[in-house]
């Protein structure tokens, strides 16, 4: 296994484990247990008090003397009321809970806000970083390969992008937009600013790339045998900017990430009661400085183990690129 | 009405140094110096108290100052003349040692303490009263207290009589005259009089100026600043305050205010000893320190409800912009807004937005002002069933899906706004979110910057509810009178009406005229009452919470008496000491 296909799965696992949240989650991300703030990560018992070993795993409900609560594999959700809700992978009886890392200063649990969080985060930082891309890869292309006025002109339009103070931008963009906006249309907003405001720098790679490459001398002799421009730019240049391209990607996709936690972190992303991990961030900062509540920094071990696994990949992708002759991602 | 005061303690004070004779008194008390004696335990002189500061002061100018950390230390070197004591709520003699009052209430005699000098050691009289009132009242210095000395639109005019009565003529009667008196420093008129008349004034006293240049009444005089870094103020050898022993105040040699701007940064201060009071903790702050005070150095304070209330309310402003307007026929409803209050569990605001550090509130006055509060005002537990019969006389249906909808078929959704620094209040805002999901009403939480939630307030009017927070100036319900008239500019849910807009509002507003002029405190009292009952019946804001105030002090501070008045632990800073006279020298 390369060191590319590695890391790729590994970045491909934690978007299968988001992706998955409604299942594995064991409670709804708003739902307030209003009697457990703060509450620490619930112990998963095998052996009970009198020493006897369960193959279920179970959970005590409030202290370890009273009756055990199985863990029960995907199964339905019983609220505290009796109702029955969704099928989750693990889920316990009431009055017990589970809670795999612990509760908020509001009740809710951690863990299936931090999925449900990963999902907002991960999820804005990809959409995010897949505009910008496409955005860069077409105007550097256009502007490397074109030359000219046209070149002069997407230049001078990314200094002034790269030069915008994008997170003030952002604050105004929140600030103008109707209070009433939905979640939804909240996340959407914050992509396509990241987006926009995040093509100058992938663009100005790939017309540096798309520059060089058309001077290559297989480039000049497919154009000396008659091949038309289209066919220069598609087959001869754009592959190797495509591995550009790649290598970008893996590098603007965890920093989008960053942005949308920022923005989030300064209530400016996407509105209670939908986490994400910024505003995970907030309320664990927003409690004292102790390591009494370390559960609560869980979303910031995420995302030390996302941007660790985007660095791994971006270290792959560049070495390969290295290695590799133009051309071979064909 | 005639009001007398000092004498009383005057006659301790002699009974006492008959007594006692103390051994400082001989030798600090000229002869024809008029100390005023004040109780509390009867500590020992000497070391120094560090106290934690957000940032550093902006001005040591009290004509000018409007930023919490210039007043906080400008408070300790300026006196006034006639004092709130923040642990009673009611005014006191200070500079001025008695006064009589004419019957209609328009005509103040103040006589002023006898002997009192500056911390430059120049004398004080009636011409640097009458020279300090004429600068607050310049308009051209834009002093914050102007206002509070404008009645109807009026100013107090200030005359001197002798070099030691002074006397105020009120432009209207006005019951609380005495308490504008408060925190209207004494100026000297030696100092400042040149700056007042070449124009500089508002600019005198800035931070930069060598602290010998500046001089005052109260119990400490400016030693040094180092920006960004320290305040160190020094005992001022006049002061004009001795404790029951003839002891001159204050006992302390020196007070240091840290710039710490952080609230993390201070309690770890305080955790290392480096920094002696916080003035205000915060409720995730106080949790952490309440777990390790009894191993610490230190010991924490809950005061209980301050004067600062935290509301939901609705935008009933007319006109309104066509996003808001057709809610409006919703929050225009008292029914609408009772069906709120009653859907809002404010035992779980408490618990979890404030860390139980935090009072349910029904009216507008907190139980923290102990003189107005109507306590017959009725503490209605939450009831989603009372609610919603509310919601189903109101004309609302609950569909199937649970969603409310209005008359028309409209299904019910606001937004709340917010301020986006506020902890608090963003936890309020998603446990109201949670609450109101029960009676079917989608609510989205609109976290703004700030300054972003006041100019919708209060010039776009661009929102439909809106969750803030108030502290009332004093406990006397007229310096709220902003807030309460329908004309006022702090008439959150529809400022500055031509006229009221609703029955209620009328009926405020001539409680409101009634109190201010009526010399009476218990019908004051009554009249006060019914505002409040008003409003709780009402809810044109919807009283939530009033957070606690919560200070902390390393122990053995002897005298440490906090009040939920500003300045929360410093209010009695010539009065404290240290029982241990381990500190010094800082």
């Amino acid at each position: 296994m390369t060191p590319t296909i590695r890391t790729a799965m590994g970045v491909g696992a934690v978007y299968a484990i988001v992706l998955g949240a409604a299942l594995l989650s064991p409670y709804d991300p708003a739902t307030q247990h209003r009697d457990r703030p703060l509450a620490p990560p619930t112990r998963v018992h095998v052996v009970d008090r009198d020493g006897r070993v369960h193959l279920r795993p179970f959970v005590y409900a409030d202290d370890e003397s009273g009756p055990t609560y199985p863990v029960r594999f995907f199964a339905h959700e019983v609220d505290e009321d009796g109702s029955i809700g969704s099928r989750r992978l693990l889920a316990v009886d009431p009055p017990a809970h589970i809670f795999l890392a612990g509760t908020d200063e509001l009740g809710r649990d951690q863990f299936s806000r931090l999925l449900y969080g990963g999902r907002i985060s991960l999820g804005a930082g990809v959409l995010a970083g897949a505009l910008a891309l496409t955005i860069g890869l077409l105007l550097g292309c256009v502007a490397g390969f074109f030359g000219g006025w046209i070149d002069a002109a997407v230049m001078a339009a990314s200094d002034l992008f790269m030069a915008l103070p994008w997170l003030y931008l952002l604050l105004a963009i929140r600030a103008a937009l109707p209070l009433d906006v939905s979640p939804g249309r909240a996340l959407a907003s914050v992509v396509i600013v990241i987006g926009i405001a995040g093509w100058a720098r992938p663009a100005r790679l790939i017309r540096s790339v798309v520059l060089s490459a058309r001077t290559r001398d297989y480039v000049t002799a497919a154009a000396a045998s008659g091949a038309s421009r289209a066919r220069l730019m598609l087959a001869h240049v754009l592959p190797e900017a495509f591995s550009v391209a790649l290598t970008q990607a893996s590098i603007l996709v965890p920093q989008y990430t960053l942005a949308e936690i920022t923005l989030s972190f300064f209530g400016l992303g996407v509105g209670e009661p939908t986490p994400s991990w910024g505003t995970m961030i907030n309320a664990m900062l927003r409690q004292e400085l102790s390591a009494a509540h370390w559960w609560l920094a869980a979303p910031a071990a995420a995302l030390v183990v996302v941007s660790l696994l985007y660095h791994a990949a971006a270290d792959a992708l560049h070495q390969r690129s290295q290695v590799l002759p133009a051309g071979a991602w064909r | 009405m005639a009001v007398k005061r000092a004498l009383a303690s005057a006659v301790l004070a002699a009974a006492l140094a008959a007594t006692a004779p103390g051994l400082h008194a001989v030798e600090h008390q000229p002869a024809g110096e008029d100390l005023m004696t004040i109780d509390g335990e009867v500590g020992t002189s000497g070391g120094a108290l560090v106290v934690a500061a957000r940032g550093e002061p902006k001005t040591l100018n009290p004509l000018v100052a409007l930023d919490a950390q210039s007043r906080d230390v400008i408070w300790r070197t300026q006196a006034d003349l006639i004092h709130i004591n923040r642990e009673t709520q009611r005014t006191e003699p200070a500079l001025a040692a008695s006064w009589t009052v004419s019957p209609d209430g328009l005509h103040y005699v103040l006589r002023l303490r006898r002997g009192v000098r500056f911390s430059d050691g120049h004398v004080f009289d009636a011409d640097d009263v009458v020279f300090s009132f004429g600068a607050y009242l310049d308009e051209r210095l834009h002093s914050p207290q102007r206002d509070l000395l404008l009645i109807g639109g009026k100013p107090i005019a200030v005359r001197k009589i002798d070099a030691g009565t002074v006397a105020v003529d009120l432009p209207a009667p006005y019951a609380a005259a005495e308490r504008i008196f408060d925190s209207v420093a004494m100026l000297p008129r030696h100092r400042l009089d040149g700056a007042w008349k070449d124009g500089s004034l508002a600019a005198a006293w800035g931070i930069a100026t060598p602290p010998g240049d500046v001089a005052g009444l109260g119990p400490f005089r400016v030693e040094r600043i180092r920006p960004g870094e320290d305040i160190v103020l020094a005992k001022n050898p006049y002061y004009w305050k001795q404790d029951r022993a003839r002891t001159r105040l204050p006992y302390l040699d020196r007070v240091t205010f840290l710039v710490v701007p952080s609230e993390e940064a201070q309690v770890i201060r305080l955790r290392a000893g480096e920094v002696d009071v916080l003035n205000r903790v915060s409720a995730q702050h106080a949790a952490a320190l309440d777990r390790d005070q009894k191993a610490s150095s230190f010991v924490l304070q809950d005061l209980g409800p301050g004067l600062e209330y935290h509301f939901l309310f609705f935008n009933q402003n007319d006109p309104a912009p066509s996003s808001v307007k057709p809610k409006q026929a919703w929050f225009g409803d008292e029914r609408f807004r009772r069906a709120i209050s009653l859907a809002i569990d404010r035992a779980s605001l408490v618990r979890l937005a404030y860390s139980g550090r935090g009072t349910p509130l029904w009216g507008p006055v907190t139980p923290g002002n102990r003189l107005w509060a109507n306590a017959e005002i009725a503490r209605t537990p939450p009831s989603l069933d009372a609610a919603r019969k509310l919601l189903a006389e109101a004309g609302f249906v609950r569909h199937a899906d649970g969603a409310l909808a209005d008359r028309g078929g409209t299904p019910v959704a606001f937004s709340i706004l917010v301020g986006a620094g506020n902890a608090a209040l963003n936890g309020m805002a998603a446990i109201i979110q949670d609450d109101l999901k029960r009676l079917g009403i989608g609510v989205q939480i609109a976290s703004l910057d700030f300054n972003a939630v006041l100019a919708r307030v209060f010039e776009s009017h661009d929102y439909d509810a809106c969750l803030l927070r108030l502290v009332d100036g004093d406990v006397d319900p007229t310096p709220a009178m902003n807030v309460w008239l329908s004309s006022g500019p702090t008439h959150l849910w529809h400022p500055s009406q031509a006229k009221p807009s609703t029955p209620w509002e009328a009926e405020i507003d001539r409680l409101m005229q009634q109190q201010m002029t009526t010399l009476d405190g218990g019908e004051r009292k009554r009249l006060y009452d019914r505002v409040q009952a008003v409003v709780a019946d009402k809810l044109p804001l919807v009283p939530l919470v009033s957070p606690n105030i919560v200070v902390a002090a390393k122990r053995g501070l002897g005298n440490f008496r906090p009040a939920v008045l500003e300045h929360y632990t410093l209010w009695n800073v010539e009065q404290l000491f240290w029982r241990t006279t381990g500190r010094s020298g800082r």
